[in-house]
């Protein structure tokens, strides 16, 4: 094929030598870009390896049991399983939860929440199920090899609550942590997924009934699948919770919700009026915490919270209701304190059903009237037309500056979630500021007067105040449990023994004497001192309260009872609080001393 | 650097290396499999090992066929590989890329057979030549030789095998002697079509090139078609990106922005990264990358075998490697230097390219340097076909080796 002259040659030698040196330097280039990664930047890449494949699994620890004073068991622990995902990315995440809400029956709704606490917290295992049966873990082992990976069975221990509704909103339940609950401070060394109280005494003591998880390492390949333990990080031991006894007497809790008609709602709490200790605490309607376990369904908590009874409204601390006719006892106080009344003192004008006061008619409870009767006497048969003479006397601002004194206006400092304060007025810029300057008269004392007006107080608020009256004159702080030293208490009230001597003994009519108006609840074997209350309602029926503590000598019982559109105090809530303390009462005795002091 | 040589089978240096490292290629597969759950990559050394064996047996086979009877069977053998890479595309398998022929059991990849058919093809050309190119219009049979494989393997469509077909090109027109400004010319679209993303950048390319045109007194036709490729280049770019596969589109843009989709299209990069970065100055040990054992790293056994590399035996490792295909390479462009024909040098040349740019594109994958191309590193990734090609080159430049020495 070469035709003629010579044929052309290679540039070999000066391009041979180039393409050497060319290609020796992109080699070294290859080795200095090797050397920046392996050598300079091995630290960052030796961590994300560990990050890579190493996830912290949370070791659940066994909470502690909950008892009552008895020893009686209120929460428990039964074998559980949870199951978790530790999730690979957005995408296998959605696949993952899209085959386990199938087996679990999850909704929509729960998944999308599943998914939002993936986005706030990537590199934490996910907890899909906190109580699972074993049918459902079953169902999933089966399908394993089908399942995307990254799935975690554990057996974990899981809170029973054996009574049910019966305690419900003293004891509460538990379930996984929210993501509000995560962003406060008692809460910051908790990890998303935990188990933590939401709400009672599981949500107080929670620290001292959680215990401490325990921490296990496991190693992970790319599909999320756990390879096995890693060796390289020792395992954490999970410390259990304590066990915790409350002071609640389990017996009588079932009285009293025995006592509570059963439709109707309300509450009815139980103190030693010494102590504080809460014998018994009901709320009506109540709920099943044992809904709330581990499967925390949003449509079944949606239920329970629209419910228009309220369930899961805790009435006994967080309901608050004019306190009626109960209150008269804090306004007698009063005036017994700044002295414009003893035990004897009488009104001016008798009760003849009603009070004209600048032309407005203010009436009495019964029509017929009660005559003319000392503070003893219009205590014993509540009389309102005493009692707005009364607080006239006493005056708006007597009225005001007293209240605080007898703990009104602050909270209980029960060691349950959302104790209230209750609303009293606190001066009279109180009421400028909510009817205007001249929006109101001093009339509002003769509401005030009888427990009616701008006044609302929750059921253990006034049996705070009433275990004052009963113990000699100190505020207790109620108490669910007695963990640590005995709590301060709120304060003692400005009365002398003499005043105090004064109110109990008109307590000790309401009950005892003829005209009294809780006579029919009377105790054959204990003495019984009390109140009635019949707060007006604007939705309805009257709501019914009473309050009474026994032996009157020595009380070693207080109990409040409100029912709801109950209608009167005396026929509504009096025999409940009465039989409850009978029951207590003859529980701590016995029948034999119950029967001895008949007969004395 | 000066070898022992033998008279049968050619540079002794180069065939120790290549087979040294065909063999830690068999150990790194066999580490490759070594997962905590099995896949299929487990077991698969024994395939490469088999693999090995065969190509070895190519390989002594080949020494025989001398470099006069490859020139002569050069078209035949071009015409072949063409008419393979259309078979290819009508009765092609794989997944990503249709670049698998099947019978039965036994795959065969075309691509990798025109590889040196091409070679072949341009080194005839080349020897067959009267004169040495003047101008770009002198080139034209070389762009055509290259151009039709490398359409075909494109339509597979496979960018990274493709690619390589370009740089055996651009090895072949340095090595026929085509003058530099010629060549810068010649490869000034490529230029281009890089820069055609950043419209300043590729208008401050375009005044360049128009001062080199007007500086090196270049024909008027000449400048003329070198504006115009370049113009069609800088503008065409953005339609040719749209006819591309989205999984490639994603390689590129992984490649670029690795860190934008760290579980999409960027975990290969980053991965590998890892893994390698992980290994540090003497790795985590053979079989023991933590990367590779929990499936983190993707293709490890193919694309991303250096991965492996970098994580067990760390930077000592990898620099022992480099340094091996360093050393053969070098002795690969001085037995290029040797012959008196032009075929047997110009077919040296193109298979030091070949190789050469198989090793930059995937090792500069891997440290993120450049884009995933998914090219194989010579002698070391899993790959049957592929060695057997090597092995069979390997052969070609040993025969001229040894005939040039004892020619000489």
């Amino acid at each position: 094929m070469r035709l003629i002259g010579p044929p052309p040659q290679l540039p070999y030698r000066s391009r041979g030598r180039l393409a050497r040196w060319l290609m020796l330097l992109v080699i070294v280039g290859l080795g200095v870009q090797f050397f920046r990664i392996q050598i300079l930047k091995h630290t960052t890449y030796a961590l994300q390896s560990e990050d890579n494949r190493i996830r912290a699994l949370s070791i659940p620890a066994a909470r502690g049991t909950i008892y009552d004073r008895n020893g009686e068991v209120i929460a428990e622990n039964v074998p559980g399983y949870t199951i978790a995902v530790l999730p690979l990315s957005f995408d296998s995440l959605r696949v993952v939860l899209d085959e386990l809400a199938a087996i679990l029956g999850h909704s929509d709704e729960k998944v999308e929440g599943l998914i939002g606490s993936y986005r706030r917290h990537p590199n934490r295992p996910i907890t899909v199920e906190s109580d699972a049966s074993f049918a459902e873990v079953s169902a999933i082992e089966e399908r394993r090899a089908h399942l995307p990976g990254g799935i975690v069975i554990e057996a974990a221990p899981k809170r029973r609550y054996p009574h049910a509704a019966l305690l419900a909103h003293v004891v509460g339940y538990v379930g996984q942590i929210s993501e509000a609950d995560l962003r406060l401070p008692e809460f910051e060394d908790y990890e998303p997924g935990r188990v933590v109280g939401q709400t009672g005494v599981e949500r107080v003591y929670d620290r001292l009934l959680a215990g401490t998880p325990g921490v296990r390492f496991v190693e992970v390949n790319a599909l999320g699948r756990i390879v096995g333990d890693f060796r390289g990080r020792e395992t954490t031991p999970p410390v259990p919770g304590r066990d915790l006894r409350i002071n609640i007497d389990l017996a009588l809790q079932q009285r009293a919700a025995e006592l509570f008609p059963d439709t109707m709602a309300g509450a009815v709490v139980a103190l030693e009026p010494r102590t504080g200790a809460v014998l018994a605490m009901y709320s009506a309607p109540s709920y099943d915490p044992n809904v709330f376990v581990g499967r925390f369904e949003p449509a079944a908590w949606r239920a329970l919270n629209t419910d228009p009874g309220r369930p899961l409204f805790n009435r006994a601390v967080s309901a608050a209701y004019a306190p009626g006719s109960t209150f008269k006892l804090v306004i007698a106080g009063i005036a017994l304190q700044q002295g414009y009344a003893v035990a004897d003192t009488k009104m001016q004008i008798p009760c003849r059903g009603a009070l004209l006061y600048y032309g407005r008619v203010f009436r009495d409870w019964t029509p017929l009237g009660h005559g003319s009767l000392d503070l003893h006497g219009a205590i014993r048969e509540s009389c309102d037309v005493y009692f707005y003479q009364l607080g006239l006397k006493v005056g708006l601002q007597g009225l005001l500056a007293g209240a605080p004194q007898f703990g009104l206006g602050r909270r209980t400092g029960i060691d349950l979630p959302s104790d209230i304060s209750g609303a009293f007025p606190t001066s009279t810029a109180w009421y400028d500021e909510r009817y205007g300057p001249s929006g109101w008269t001093n009339s509002v004392v003769l509401n005030l007067a009888i427990g009616q007006g701008e006044n609302a107080q929750s059921p253990l608020k006034m049996a705070q105040v009433f275990a004052a009256f009963a113990n000699g004159g100190t505020l207790p702080t109620p108490r669910v449990a007695s963990v640590g030293p005995p709590p301060e208490p709120l304060g003692s009230l400005p009365l002398t023994a003499e005043q105090l001597a004064t109110l109990r003994g008109a307590l000790v009519a309401v009950l005892n004497e003829a005209g009294g108006t809780a006579r029919g609840s009377r105790l054959r074997d204990w003495t019984l001192a009390g109140k009635t209350g019949t707060a007006q309602n604007p939705h309805g029926e009257d709501h019914a309260w009473f309050l009474g503590f026994a032996p009157a000598e020595d009380p070693e019982i207080i109990a409040v009872a409100i029912v709801e559109s109950g209608g009167h105090g005396s026929s509504a809530a009096a025999p409940i609080v009465s039989r409850l303390i009978d029951f207590y009462l003859r529980g701590q005795h016995g029948e034999q001393q119950a029967l001895e002091v008949a007969g004395r | 650097m000066r070898g022992r040589e033998s008279p049968t089978v050619g540079d002794l240096t180069v065939l120790a290396l290549v087979l040294g490292l065909a063999l830690f290629g068999v150990a790194m597969i066999y580490s490759a499999g070594k997962l905590e759950i099995a896949s299929s990559v487990t077991g698969i050394w024994r395939k490469q090992a088999i693999w090995l064996v065969i190509s070895l047996l190519a390989f002594a086979l080949t020494l025989r066929v001398s470099a006069r009877w490859l020139e002569w069977v050069a078209p035949a053998a071009y015409g072949m590989a063409v008419l393979l890479l259309i078979a290819v595309l009508l009765v092609g398998t794989g997944d990503g890329p249709r670049s698998w022929i099947r019978f039965g059991a036994v795959g065969f990849q075309p691509s990798e057979f025109a590889k040196l058919a091409t070679i072949l093809m341009l080194a005839r050309l080349v020897a067959g030549r009267e004169r040495l190119p003047e101008t770009l219009w002198d080139l034209w049979p070389y762009l055509v030789v290259v151009l039709v494989p490398f359409v075909l393997v494109m339509a597979e469509p496979d960018l990274g095998t493709a690619s390589v077909f370009v740089a055996i090109l651009i090895g072949a027109l340095y090595w026929s002697g085509v003058p530099t400004s010629k060549l810068v010319l010649f490869l000034s679209p490529l230029v281009s079509l890089a820069l055609a993303f950043s419209t300043p950048l590729w208008g401050l390319w375009f005044l360049l090139l128009v001062a080199f045109l007007y500086w090196t007194r270049a024909y008027l036709t000449e400048s003329l078609a070198v504006i115009l490729a370049n113009v069609a280049m800088g503008v065409l770019v953005r339609p040719a990106w749209r006819s591309l596969a989205a999984y490639q589109q994603h390689r590129i843009l992984a490649f670029i922005q690795p860190e934008a989709d760290p579980q999409g299209a960027g975990w290969h990069l980053i991965q590998s990264q890892v893994a390698i970065g992980s290994g540090g100055w003497l790795g985590k040990g053979f079989t023991l990358g933590t990367q590779k054992r929990l499936a983190f790293l993707p293709e490890q056994h193919t694309d991303f075998i250096v991965a492996v590399l970098g994580e067990e035996f760390g930077f000592v490792g990898v620099s022992i490697i480099l340094l091996a295909f360093a050393i053969a390479l070098w002795r690969l462009l001085l037995i290029a230097e040797r012959p008196d024909d032009q075929f047997s040098s110009m077919v040296v040349f193109g298979i030091f390219a070949l190789w050469f740019a198989h090793l930059v594109a995937n090792v500069g994958m891997t440290v993120g340097l450049l884009p995933i191309t998914g090219l194989p590193l010579p002698f070391l990734s899993y790959g049957g076909s592929f060695l057997l090609m090597s092995f069979v080159m390997l052969a070609i430049v040993q025969r001229i080796a040894a005939d040039a020495r004892s020619g000489a």
